[in-house]
């Protein structure tokens, strides 16, 4: 009976509990840019999926040129090192953006719905641009120890029938991700730059008023949604694998995340993409393998158990966006409405 | 050189002839998109038969027999249609070597081909929903590749072989993978196994830990992967792989190719799988034929140079390369009774026709249409051992 029970514990954990903590950290961080991007500069930055791609392309290229250069961290990826590079290249290119795009905009005032057009014609650029560096197709850049548990292993060690696998990758993005919100929530929290930035958010004339550099602030804003932009990319290129256009389907989960927790409220990204992620492979994973460890033999499910099959996943997201949007449309914590 | 002469001889003595003409064939391929890298070698293959026979000067009095191109995309079925329609209506050829993967080829036939009266002769589309069996083809669509009604078979026959009587299938969700997914399970119920699951999964996506979750979930003794080895189908096994749900697979034609080797190596050792293939023999007669003009080995090359063999010489047969006299003849020259052509034979082979004698092409896959004009199909058995792929048997 124990054992059943931890049967289903590990299985639980193996195939709905890692791949979604993993995949929420992604998420989260992903939804932390748009959510930024949308507390201050007051527009939903459709171009975000593939900033993501952009950044994550050039720590694919810096962590190939270390590579062939014999540099590594091993057992870590050597991307981990390649990163504030693909940072700093990421950074320039979206201060460029705003200098040659947005900030036109800004000095006429223009609506959010233009601006969001104009992100439209940005992720466009970017689309093409990271397909003509690096080309359409995956991208393979994860090295080192690929595994810090594997299934066999850990079948070994403790007899269970079920085996526990945990990648590399899953941890660093976990560990990555609690970090970087750490730095992001005490740098907004604890700085004269952040205050300064959420005073711009929560009314930009008082803070026009209180003499806040209206310049300095976008300039901050774009260097740590580069940041974070490249980070999220990087850690899902690393746990599954690089595609430009994946990054852009990206979008529609990190939107629906930043939207559930509430847009502008960064503790909501958070919250907003554990609930996509969990919620993703909650809805689609099939029950019946746990439900048999649990249940009486003669309860024993038939069926699969899964309530949509995996092939439906992207409509969770809209089904909870739809659902969010009609009931609580400034989200779960309060963020601004729509 | 001698040929040259032997070429340019003959088509000044038929100069005065009115039977010789200048014949367009078709080779309506997928230049671009999931196969285009299995389509470098089948294109050169068939344009090798069409310049084998132009060479020869043997074709229906003297005539010329060149190849245009068109692209099917494999995936894009309005991309397929426009190419079908330019090589027919605006480039006037007289046959379609053609098209490759089952979706496109099969719309392709119904909305361009069937009203146009055009003859498609399909080195490897293999979805059993392309077998006409009631003849709504108009007797135009062959294939030089069985269909996956065969191959189902054949895979419930190697896994009962090892004693498996229980395994998980996911296919890629298109014609080919849920045509090969469907007659597996059928061929495979029919003969006692189970199927815990029978899902789909989509190709170029990032993760398939979801897929493998329900997969795992359903359980088996082994996972039948229905998918592309360039695609999805290694995103499976990988995922597969890293989470423990499964150990050993079994592969389809579609998954067998060198990246199998590359991806995994002997993280699949003992595992399964089986793709049509002529027997060896056959094959290195090929090779030998195409001497590095083309890799004669690669899938469905050889098939690509019969299909386009199959059109010229019925074209003989029926002594007119108008698909409506023509598309009877095709059985016909493919099948016994008669003389049997190998590939590099075919000048003989059009003479015995001309002369009015029989033939039966065996070509570069040993030919024999069953049914509705489909391969009959011979497949490699193959297991995966220290990390290769290698061959267990022919069946």
């Amino acid at each position: 009976m124990m054992i059943d029970f931890l049967n289903a514990i590990v299985a639980l954990s193996n195939f709905v509990l890692i791949p979604a903590i993993a995949y929420g950290s992604q998420l989260a961080l992903g939804a932390l840019g748009v959510t930024l991007v949308y507390g201050v500069l007051r527009f939903s930055n459709f171009a975000h999926g593939d900033t993501m791609a952009f950044g994550t392309m050039t720590v694919i290229l810096f962590t190939w040129w270390f590579q062939s250069m014999g540099i590594s961290i091993h057992p870590l990826p050597t991307a981990l090192l390649a990163l504030p590079f693909g940072i700093a290249v990421t950074a320039l290119l979206l201060l460029g953006t705003d200098r040659v795009v947005y900030r036109f905009y800004r000095k006429q005032k223009a609506q959010p719905v233009i601006y969001l057009i104009v992100s439209l014609g940005v992720m466009f650029i970017l689309n093409g641009l990271v397909r003509f560096i690096i080309g359409p197709g995956d991208q393979r850049f994860a090295d080192g120890e690929r595994f810090i548990m594997k299934a066999r292993d850990f079948k070994a060690m403790t007899g269970l029938k079920e085996g526990l696998a945990i990648k590399t990758s899953q941890s660093i993005t976990l560990v990555t991700a609690i970090i970087v919100v750490i730095a992001l929530f005490w740098f907004l929290n604890r700085t004269r730059t952040g205050k300064s930035m959420r005073a711009f958010s929560d009314n930009e004339d008082l803070a026009l008023l209180s003499g806040i550099n209206p310049e300095r602030v976008v300039i901050y804003t774009w260097l740590i949604v580069a940041a974070l932009a490249t980070i999220a990319g990087t850690l899902y290129g690393l746990d599954k694998s690089f595609k430009p256009f994946t990054y852009f389907q990206l979008l529609l989960p990190i939107f629906a995340a930043a939207i559930v927790g509430g847009l502008g409220s960064p503790l909501g990204a958070i919250a907003g993409g554990f609930v996509i992620a969990f919620s993703e492979v909650m809805i689609t994973y099939a029950w019946k393998k746990v439900l048999t460890y649990l249940m009486p033999d003669s309860l024993d499910p038939s069926g699969l158990v899964q309530l949509i099959a995996t092939e439906y996943k992207f409509a969770i997201s809209f089904v909870i966006l739809v659902i969010v949007l009609l009931f609580r449309p400034t989200g779960l914590f309060r963020g601004k409405a729509l | 050189m001698k040929k040259l002469l032997t070429a340019t001889a003959a088509t000044a003595l038929m100069a005065g002839a009115a039977s010789a003409e200048d014949i367009k064939i078709g080779v309506f391929l997928g230049f671009t998109g999931p196969i285009e890298s299995l389509v470098a070698e089948m294109a050169p293959a068939a344009e090798f038969a069409i310049a084998e026979v132009d060479a020869s000067g043997a074709l229906l009095g003297g005539s010329s027999v060149t190849a245009i191109r068109g692209d099917t995309t494999c995936v894009d079925s309005a991309a397929a249609q426009s190419a079908a329609e330019r090589l027919i209506t605006s480039d006037g050829v007289s046959g379609i070597v053609g098209g490759d993967c089952s979706g496109v080829t099969g719309a392709a036939l119904t909305n361009v081909a069937l009203p146009n009266g055009m003859v498609m002769v399909s080195p490897s589309a293999t979805s059993p929903g392309l077998s006409h069996q009631n003849n709504e083809d108009n007797g135009l669509f062959f294939r030089t590749a069985p269909s996956d009604a065969r191959q189902g078979v054949v895979m419930t026959e190697v896994l009962m072989d090892q004693g498996i009587s229980e395994v998980a299938v996911t296919y890629t969700n298109n014609d080919y993978g849920k045509g090969l997914a469907d007659a597996f399970q059928a061929a495979y119920e029919a003969a006692g196994g189970t199927v815990t699951i029978n899902s789909p999964h989509e190709d170029g996506k990032a993760d398939y830990s979801a897929e493998v979750g329900a997969l795992a979930a359903a359980g088996g003794d082994r996972l039948v992967v229905a998918g592309y080895v360039d695609q999805g189908g290694s995103g499976i096994v990988q995922a597969a792989l890293d989470t423990g749900a499964f150990d050993t697979f079994h592969f389809p034609d579609g998954m067998i190719g060198e990246a199998l080797e590359n991806n995994f190596g002997s993280d699949i050792d003992g595992s399964t799988g089986q793709h049509p293939s002529p027997s060896v023999e056959l094959a290195d007669a090929f090779t030998a034929l195409a001497d590095g003009a083309f890799n004669a080995t690669s899938p469905f090359a050889p098939e690509s140079y019969d299909a386009a063999a199959l059109i010229m010489l019925a074209m003989q047969s029926a002594g007119s390369s108008d698909p409506a006299d023509y598309k009877g003849h095709i059985m016909n020259v493919a099948n016994a009774p008669g003389e049997q052509i190998n590939a590099g034979d075919l000048a003989r082979g059009l003479e015995i026709l001309a002369g009015g004698g029989e033939i039966d092409y065996v070509g570069a896959s040993g030919v024999e249409l069953v049914g509705p004009g489909e391969a009959a199909g011979n497949y490699r058995e193959i297991v995966v051992e220290g990390g290769k792929i290698t061959t267990a048997s022919f069946r």
